[in-house]
């Protein structure tokens, strides 16, 4: 037995390692004193940073991006409650294979997704704009959002939901003043995961972007030209510590929502 | 309804697919015959089942671990440490294997500075190696989800059966764990393989010219070359395929699962 741990404990040593190589190397770039992304290091330096803050195109692209991000949560959240409730309160016909459909962006190439949006909207005749990024995001973050608030409502007891028709409460009062309060949890926690993803997102981006491009966009476009890496990996680093704390604050309201409706909290997201 | 504006949505993705089978058979013709695309094709499919195979080769150790040898309690703590990674920035990540296989990279300076080679090693970056390397490392995550759930659900007494009827560790591995947990080998499999077939970004990045795959053609369709439909047709046909692979591969995983009973 000793000698089997010892075997999984290097394993997963090397496995981290393996893991978490990019995230580490990222910050060590963003502060190396060179303008060559590479090893041996030449000193410490926040110049990249400053860097960052002179490129107005950058703040152009961030600026797209943050509107794009707001309003695919806020979109996608809204849907996600919406199907949520639909899938674990009632049952109608065919419900397995309508969730099955939603979720099937998940395991979709984003290619595939990316692709087909754009070939929709040129069919419509819409022109190609930042809406056009937001409808693509809206379809891949739902999947998560449902799977966030699904397990969010089957948490719910529906004897809190029948007593509160019993004392007299109408159905739109005992969703405001009953389900909501109790599933607020998983509904912050699902707004920042589409926040997350959506700022993240290429290659629907990529396709989709007409003249405005997204902040992933515009990093892509800026990986072509070597002397402005050094400034990209502090971007990088920016993004990583960012996502990150949103993560962990997402987390923190699952963890609190599940602890609210008196359930042993068991795994992670997902 | 909002919920019907979904399903509708993901309807309209898939409902083009018809309107353009029915204006030009051709470039389905042409995404079959021409040698090219044959070929992409067939390297996407290969790189994709290395992927995959990796993905899962890497994944199941990590899932056993959390499930067997981490107390209860820091398990979850174990999976968020797991995720983290894939919530960093996508184009960052690829982009630092770059750094780090590349020529002046990391591993090449590290080797050098160890004294263990003399010239910078040439073959882990820009060809296929590097692709599966990164693509890899981008989907295990996903990977260790589904095995992990999967293997918490087996159960213990059976193992212990196993065990008290004189199955040594190896042997009960195999005849009880394997298959009790191949469910969830069988969803990390799909979930790593549909996706990679489409990755655009990652054979860009460290793929050099040996490594494209069909997303950078369809990709090139859409945009340089001004041929939509060629590119639809390409992208439903890759789609296909890999469904029938996945389909292909459930159904020789039922029949195993069957022949252990």
């Amino acid at each position: 037995m000793l000698g089997r741990g010892h075997f999984f404990k290097w394993y997963m040593g090397i496995f981290l390692v393996f893991l978490y190589a990019p995230a580490i190397l990222l910050p060590v770039f963003a502060f190396n004193d060179s303008s060559v992304v590479s090893f041996p290091l030449k000193g410490f330096t926040t110049k990249w940073f400053a860097v960052l803050q002179t490129t107005d195109s950058l703040h152009v692209a961030v600026r797209n991006s943050l509107m794009i991000a707001v309003t695919t949560a806020i979109f996608s959240t809204l849907f996600g409650v919406l199907a949520a409730r639909a899938s674990t309160r009632f049952s109608f016909p065919g419900r397995r294979s309508i969730m099955g459909f939603i979720m099937l962006p998940m395991v979709l190439p984003e290619i595939i997704i990316g692709v087909s949006l754009l070939v929709v909207i040129i069919q419509i005749g819409f022109e190609l704009s930042l809406w056009s990024i937001i409808l693509g995001h809206i379809l891949i973050c739902t999947p998560f959002c449902i799977a966030i608030l699904s397990s969010a409502f089957m948490n719910l007891d529906q004897s809190l939901e029948e007593a509160s028709f019993d004392l007299g409460q109408t159905r739109w009062n005992t969703f405001w003043l009953v389900i909501l309060p109790l599933v607020m949890p998983g509904i912050v926690a699902s707004l920042l995961i589409a926040f997350t993803i959506s700022l993240d997102e290429f290659i629907i981006a990529f396709f989709l972007a007409g003249t405005e491009p997204t902040l992933p966009v515009y990093i892509w476009g800026q990986l072509r030209f070597p002397q402005k890496l050094p400034s990209l990996m502090a971007l990088g680093t920016i993004l990583l510590v960012l996502s990150i704390s949103l993560l962990l604050i997402a987390d923190y309201f699952r963890r609190r929502g599940v602890r609210k409706t008196g359930i042993e909290n068991s795994g992670g997201f997902l | 309804m909002p919920l019907l504006l979904v399903v509708a949505l993901s309807f309209w993705t898939q409902d083009y697919l018809t309107l353009h089978r029915t204006f030009s058979l051709q470039s389905y013709k042409t995404a079959w015959t021409e040698p090219m695309y044959q070929y992409l094709m067939g390297r996407s499919l290969k790189i994709s089942m290395m992927v995959t195979a990796m993905t899962v080769l890497l994944a199941y150790p990590v899932a056993y671990f959390i499930s067997f040898y981490v107390a209860p309690k820091r398990k979850a703590m174990w999976i968020f440490l797991i995720t983290i990674p894939f919530w960093t920035s996508y184009l960052m990540r690829i982009f630092l294997w770059k750094v780090i296989l590349g020529y002046n990279g990391v591993v090449n300076g590290s080797l050098m500075g160890l004294g263990l080679i003399e010239e910078p090693l040439s073959f882990i970056l820009y060809n296929q190696n590097a692709v599966v390397l990164t693509l890899a490392h981008s989907w295990v995550p996903f990977a260790i989800l589904p095995i992990f759930v999967a293997l918490e659900r087996v159960d213990r007494s059976l193992m212990e059966a196993a065990e008290d009827l004189g199955d040594s560790k190896i042997r009960r591995f195999f005849r009880v764990t394997l298959p009790l947990s191949m469910p969830g080998v069988i969803a990390a499999t799909i979930i790593v393989f549909i996706p990679t077939i489409g990755d655009y970004v990652t054979p860009r990045l460290v793929g050099g010219p040996n490594g494209l795959m069909i997303a950078n053609m369809i990709e090139l369709q859409f945009k340089k070359a001004n041929n939509a439909p060629l590119g639809a047709a390409l992208a439903i046909s890759a789609m296909a395929i890999v469904t029938c692979v996945a389909l292909i591969f459930i159904w020789m995983n039922k029949k195993y699962i069957r022949g252990t009973k």
